[in-house]
């Protein structure tokens, strides 16, 4: 028989190498997955509603300057496709490996757990980069339309970079959650139920009834993406008295860019630092 | 001290109050095929969960080729194929991206992948599937895409976790076959099994285990020898019609039959003396009754040290 023993030939590839392997075939695998279709639809859907509603009944918010454009089209929609992008491809990453024993096939091998768990990261993080990316071409082209200008002003370059920030951490702390759960719906439910209500109530009670400035909220921080757009950029807080007389008054604070990119960055450290470790213990059983 | 391939080093796991495994040892060098013997539940998955880092020991150590898999995981497994459970590959994958994969992660060079991926689907029958997406397969062919990704990178050390279950009886013998042809190579093959005749087929050297405790270690007829009851074979004997209460009782009178098992009315288990010529003397014993005899069939000596084995723990 010929000699094919080369076993002990093989030189096992660096983890960096290894991290690339798996962003490479997990990237193969949403390219040609369903959640990839359905997100760039959901992207694309909004950019059509956003450019009928605006070719349609031309609102002047819109209109009357190329930063209000940006302000008034970009800042709710993104962090919505955003988070939408990091439960897609974030929230089954690595609670799927155990459900559906994808894992299995490849835990056994002479690769690290974090080699998965960081290729799986970039890989979610590339796609939902190429979702923001498409919906940015539809931005921009409709506000070269109205302004008759390819040129963006400089705070929408800002709020693109900062988006790009925002789904790094978002997906970090996603992550995080599909790494504590091994049931992909509790992980995938619980990181929807964080991101979309409890952050923004918890924002609510803790800033606008209880006056602390909630720094410690990632959604918060993400505000510095719209927040960027105003011109001027909205004051620290804003204090209201419900009524005239009444002592009983409500806060809105609004993020500072620089905290804005603390926060996120904050989040995204200490959520993969946790979902490295989480994954790092957890038994394959 | 002295490398072995596979050792175990007081290996306990507990979930809770119940042990898995209790104090593990375990030494096999060599290139051979050690099966590891055991009914459900008895600790064989986790045993080689430990030896691939999926699940850590409470305490105790797991070496391949003198490395300790729970600390230097990537180094340990260098050279190791393994196969635990039944793994699932991305869906949306094709047999060969999904080999290429394990093959990367494994580091066989690019100009030797290609026909190593080509070497090892066809082994396991499935070079018509290469680039089919393995979505599509059948569980029986996604195991067998499992056995090719172990046998990758031609490894030293195979370890195998019930690697024919969820085959037909046709793939199962297949996978039988390819295992005894691993063995002409070199490799040290661990596989478990709850299957008797299996590892009694394919394997030099048996290991039991049963209630997270190995029982026995060594060649197959080293625990026959060990084991089995001493001057006693159990003999399965099969008759044409049912048979009467009435007529069982006659066989349990016949001289040298020391007890008698009933399966079912067709089928009986009996323990006689294992003295050839005093068998010789019960089957014409049996054949005189006029029964309707159809088979007398005495066990292997590894079956009754199975038995002996796994009843004395019971
Ligand atoms: N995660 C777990 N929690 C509790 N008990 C477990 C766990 N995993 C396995 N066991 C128990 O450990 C024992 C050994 O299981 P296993 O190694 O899978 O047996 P087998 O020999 O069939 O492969 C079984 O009784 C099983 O119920
Ligand atoms: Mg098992």
């Amino acid at each position: 028989m010929e000699n094919t023993n080369f076993g002990d030939k093989n030189i096992v590839p660096s983890s960096f190498m290894q991290t690339f392997l798996i962003a490479k075939y997990t990237s193969i695998d949403y390219l040609r997955s369903r959640k990839f279709l359905i997100l760039l639809i959901i992207a694309v859907l909004i950019g059509i509603l956003l450019t009928t509603i605006v070719g349609y009944f031309r609102p002047s918010s819109f209109l009357s300057s190329p930063l209000s454009f940006y302000s008034s089209w970009w800042g709710m929609s993104v962090t919505f496709i955003i988070i939408l992008s990091a439960v897609f491809f974030g929230g089954d990453a690595i609670s799927g490996e155990f459900q559906n024993k994808t894992g299995y096939f490849t835990v056994g091998n002479p690769i690290r757990r974090s080699s998965i768990y960081i290729g799986k990261f970039l890989a979610a993080v590339l796609f939902s980069l190429m979702i923001l990316l498409v919906f940015t071409a539809i931005t921009v082209g409709n506000a070269a339309y109205y302004f008759n200008s390819s040129s963006v002003p400089y705070q929408f370059i800002e709020s693109l970079l900062l988006s790009v920030l925002y789904i790094v951490s978002a997906m970090g702390l996603v992550f995080f959650f599909s790494s504590m759960f091994k049931s992909s719906t509790i992980s995938i439910i619980v990181a929807v139920i964080l991101l979309l209500f409890v952050f923004s109530l918890l924002q609510t009670l803790v800033g606008t009834l209880a006056h602390v400035q909630p720094w410690f909220i990632l959604t918060y921080g993400a505000q510095s993406i719209s927040n960027v757009l105003s011109n001027p950029y909205p004051p620290a807080v804003v204090s209201l008295p419900l009524s005239a007389r009444a002592s009983f008054s409500i806060s809105s604070y609004y993020v500072r860019l620089g905290e804005g990119v603390l926060i996120m960055f904050f989040y995204f450290i200490v959520t993969t630092v946790a979902g490295l470790f989480l994954f790092e213990k957890k038994e394959f059983n | 001290m002295q490398k072995y391939s596979i050792e175990a080093l007081n290996l306990n796991k507990r979930y809770g109050q119940f042990n898995a495994l209790s104090d593990i040892n375990l030494k096999i060098e060599g290139n051979k095929c050690v099966g590891f013997l055991g009914p459900n539940g008895a600790g064989k998955t986790t045993t080689l969960k430990i030896f691939t880092d999926m699940i850590k020991p409470s305490s105790g150590q797991a070496f391949i080729n003198g490395i300790d898999v729970n600390h230097e995981k990537k180094k340990a497994l260098k050279s190791v194929g393994a196969l635990i459970e039944t793994p699932e590959i991305y869906p949306s994958l094709t047999e060969r991206e999904a080999l290429s994969m394990i093959g990367q992660i494994k580091g066989i060079p690019k100009e030797k992948l290609t026909e190593n991926i080509i070497k090892v689907a066809d082994r396991v029958k499935m070079k018509e599937w290469l680039d089919k997406k393995v979505g599509k397969m059948s569980k029986g062919m996604k195991q067998r895409i499992n056995i090719a990704a172990a046998l990758l990178g031609d490894p030293d050390v195979i370890l195998l976790d019930e690697p024919t279950s969820g085959l037909d009886p046709r793939g199962m013998s297949e996978v039988r076959d390819i295992i005894k042809e691993l063995k002409k190579e070199n490799h040290l093959i661990f596989m478990s099994s709850h299957i008797l005749s299996e590892v009694s087929e394919i394997c030099d050297e048996v290991a039991m285990i049963n209630h997270g405790k190995l029982l026995a270690y060594g060649s197959i007829s080293d625990v026959v020898t060990k084991f089995q009851s001493k001057n006693k074979n159990i003999v399965s004997i099969s008759f044409a019609s049912p048979l009467t209460k009435l007529q069982t009782d006659k066989i349990k009178k016949i001289k040298g039959v020391i007890r008698v098992e009933i399966i079912d009315r067709l089928n009986l288990n009996i323990t006689v003396d294992s003295n050839p010529k005093k068998q010789s003397e019960i089957l014409s014993s049996l054949v005189k009754l006029k029964l309707g005899l159809t088979a007398f069939k005495p066990s292997s000596g590894l079956e009754d040290a199975y038995l002996s084995v796994f009843k004395e723990v019971a």
